[in-house]
């Protein structure tokens, strides 16, 4: 499979970008979080998205979705990336929908995921607990209890946990904290009795929460696969998850630096353009350098989980790693060479420092990634 | 619809083809080639005074030459195997599979092929190509001199007409393996008054002409693969001239990007054991099988990420270049951080060898291959463009920063 877009999907992502850019420049994200806008995202907009098809993007024909691939979708997170736009495409029509189509039942898939794909249903999985990134390490318990089960523990970064209307929450019905045996996953309604949640006001505006699970009762239909086997499921859902943040970093990388160099072309210091001053020059040629090459591993690591999710670690391991340390560096280099500027919250650059960061810790940071590699080769 | 049916033959061709070639290296490539070169002599490079190291390796090359594999991807006519580029694509990946060397190293097919295919006439064409694709002719490279290091247009070597001849005189500097080498690629100064690019010829010619001499440099690395090179009056028809007279710059920065590519490709990307099973070796792991070293089992596994994303970025600069959308300065990309990354590749080698790595002359070290291999990489980031030379092309040609 050719590194380079077809056809196709170079009018997918025009046509995103059209409307990403028209509709939700980064200006809409400025709006949404000094009006404290309760949903977070705007609803209009999601209709839109629906309407174009992007919602169920992933979603099978089947089930009135466009049944896509991952590159497709990474194309869409990508454009998200340029804007910021906060949007439910991530947590919805990305993890959700992979989770529901990979490990759903007949009737879980036909009751939710054409609701997804019209845009209708907001939907998202609660994994994270502590302060890092670690799948096995989940300790929230169900217990078993009647016909069904009994949740309690807390999760947090919950992506779009005070929206949705579907929770998919990782359970351990078996084992202890850090081993891969024991975890279940669970649907639960998020008006359920026992459920609270406390939307988080992050860094970057985004939409978060914590949420607490006190003795919450589901009944055996709840459960998303096979009781104490998850871990399979939550590896390939998590990388696809992964693969998505990774394209939203190119995004976002991409656009900082061609605000960047921009800037270098007009900014005027010491009587000359200080584009060009060589020291300027370099840096502004080993970021270019960087995200060429995070864009290439991001690319393989798509395609890759279009041909086979389950082999796709690796690639998708070197692919997030690389893209939380370029994006780190994109934003601090954009920072640093606006200058004073770049400082203040009346200009952009420093909207995207605030999503690098979070996309960095979503899923996984590059350390994490790293020594994911690092055990796959067996040293 | 159509189109999906041929895109599904084609698919269908080229598995055939992958199976095909699979089967024909498999019962072709001898086992001794199946291993990475440890030293000088496992590489083969061909010309008029060309010796065999081994019966494998002799082998090997023949049956790769009559095959045309020597250049994959040249037409049949000069002694190509004439494949497309998917299916280049696939013997390379056949080849690495089993860890096949390549069959010959040549300057004539990484840098000069190239060249000649672009700008050369039909006469130079059916003279120098099949030499190059049979390992009949080993050719050098005459581009820096002394004094000009990267700023490589600044060049002084002068070729003054004399009917149909040009005299050239002159001295060129890391002419790689001049002394071994039976002809030479040159850029000579052919107008002295035009502007600096504009003065500039690219010429042929045969290193036993009379006048041509060369000196050997030794290096930090105990050897001394580059060489001074001479020339005293010496005389080359004016044939010899690829392209234009005065425009060979043209050819000499489409050659320079395939040195580049071909430079950045030195680290051998994905080829031979991993780091952190070599490291193993040396550090040992502890009794959950990690090495026991934690800050270098991160800086290999930092190093083998951003290797395996340059590899991704590799293959993709090949799919840019065949959907006609590569910036032709992106070579430079590749160039300068390939070789970076081949320094850290080497530095972490030594780092892992410890004490191990320092040993010089002695059999166990085959003759200090380690600690020479580390030194030989610091050349990397300077021959064909300097690392700063690369950023400055990035900077003004890719991103078009102003200045110079």
């Amino acid at each position: 499979m050719p590194l380079v877009l077809t056809e196709e999907q170079s009018m997918l992502r025009d046509s995103a970008r059209g409307l990403i850019s028209d509709k939700a420049p980064v200006s809409h994200l400025r709006h949404l979080r000094d009006s404290k806008d309760p949903t977070g995202f705007s609803k209009e907009l999601w209709h839109s998205f629906a309407e174009m098809g992007f919602a169920g993007l992933l979603v099978p024909e089947e089930f009135g979705g466009s049944g896509l691939g991952f590159v497709e979708a990474g194309i869409i997170m990508e454009e998200i990336g340029r804007t910021l736009m906060p949007s439910p495409f991530l947590a919805t029509s990305v993890v959700a929908a992979s989770v529901l189509s990979r490990g759903g039942n007949a009737a879980q898939k036909s009751e939710y995921l054409s609701e997804i794909a019209s845009g209708s249903l907001l939907a998202t999985l609660a994994i994270d607990e502590g302060a890092k990134h670690r799948p096995l390490q989940t300790s929230l318990k169900a217990v078993r209890a009647g016909n069904g089960f009994k949740l309690s523990g807390a999760k947090a970064l919950v992506v779009d946990g005070h929206v949705a209307d579907l929770l998919i929450v990782a359970a351990r019905t078996a084992g202890d904290a850090g081993e891969r045996e024991g975890l279940t996953l669970f649907l639960v309604n998020p008006k359920a009795k026992g459920v609270a949640i406390e939307r988080t006001i992050m860094v970057d505006a985004h939409n978060a929460a914590r949420i607490e699970f006190a003795n919450v009762e589901v009944d055996a239909d709840s459960v998303l696969g096979e009781v104490d086997q998850a871990a399979g499921l939550l590896d390939g859902v998590l990388d696809i998850g992964r693969g998505a943040v990774a394209a939203e970093m190119v995004g976002l990388s991409d656009e900082v630096f061609n605000r960047t160099v921009e800037y270098l072309k007009s900014r005027k210091q010491f009587g000359k353009l200080i584009g060009e001053f060589q020291a300027l020059q370099h840096r502004a040629a080993e970021l270019y350098i960087d995200i060429e090459i995070t864009r290439a591993a991001t690319m393989k690591a798509l395609q890759a989980l279009d041909a086979d999710v389950v082999k796709a670690t690796p690639a998708v391991a070197v692919a997030k790693a690389r893209a939380g340390t370029t994006a780190t560096r994109a934003v601090q280099e954009g920072v640093q060479m606006h200058g004073g500027m770049g400082m203040t919250d009346q200009f952009d650059i420093g909207f995207f420092m605030k999503r690098a960061r979070v996309c960095e810790e979503l899923f996984g940071d590059a350390n994490y990634h790293t020594e994911q590699l690092a055990r796959s080769r067996g040293y | 619809m159509s189109d999906l049916k041929a895109s599904d033959t084609e698919a269908a061709d080229l598995d055939t083809f992958r199976n095909e070639t699979r089967a024909w290296l498999e019962a072709n490539c001898p086992p001794e080639m199946r291993k990475p070169a440890t030293s000088d002599a496992d590489v083969f490079w061909g010309g008029r005074n060309a010796k065999f190291s081994s019966e494998p390796q002799r082998i090997w090359f023949e049956r790769m030459r009559d095959k045309g594999w020597t250049v994959p991807d040249w037409p049949r006519e000069y002694g190509g195997g004439g494949l497309s580029a998917a299916e280049h694509k696939v013997l390379r990946a056949e080849m690495a599979r089993i860890g096949a060397r390549p069959p010959l190293s040549s300057f004539g097919i990484w840098m000069l092929g190239p060249a000649l295919l672009k700008y050369g006439n039909d006469a130079q064409k059916k003279e120098h190509l099949p030499k190059i694709a049979a390992g009949e002719i080993r050719w050098c490279q005459g581009y820096s001199e002394p004094n000009a290091g990267s700023d490589l247009a600044s060049l002084q070597t002068r070729a003054e007409s004399d009917g149909d001849d040009f005299i050239i005189t002159g001295s060129k500097i890391w002419t790689s393996y001049a002394n071994y080498a039976d002809w030479i690629f040159c850029l000579v100064r052919t107008d002295p008054t035009a502007k600096k690019h504009d003065g500039i010829s690219f010429i042929l010619f045969d290193m036993t002409s009379k006048g041509v001499s060369t000196k050997p440099i030794l290096l930090i690395s105990g050897y001394s693969p580059f060489c001074e090179t001479f020339f005293d009056n010496v005389r080359v028809p004016k044939s010899h001239v690829v392209g234009t007279i005065n425009r060979g710059w043209d050819v000499a920065k489409y050659l320079l990007q395939h040195e580049r590519a071909m430079i950045s490709g030195m680290g051998e990307r994905g080829v031979g054991r991993p780091l952190g099973q070599i490291a193993a070796d040396s550090v040992g792991t502890d009794g959950q099988g990690r090495l026991d070293d934690a800050m270098l089992r991160g800086q290999i596994a930092s190093f083998d990420v951003d290797e395996a994303a340059l590899a991704a970025c590799a293959e993709r600069a090949v799919d840019l270049a065949k959907a006609g959308q590569a910036h032709p300065a992106f070579s430079s990309a590749m160039k300068y951080y390939g070789t970076e990354l081949n320094k850290r590749r080497h530095e972490i080698l030594m780092s892992a060898g410890g004490v191990d790595a320092l040993e010089w002359e002695s059999e166990r070290s085959r003759q200090g291959a380690r600690p020479r291999a580390w030194l030989r990489t610091k050349a990397n980031s300077i021959e064909g463009g300097t690392s700063e030379v690369m950023l400055g092309i990035v900077a003004k040609r890719i991103l078009d920063l102003p200045g110079a």
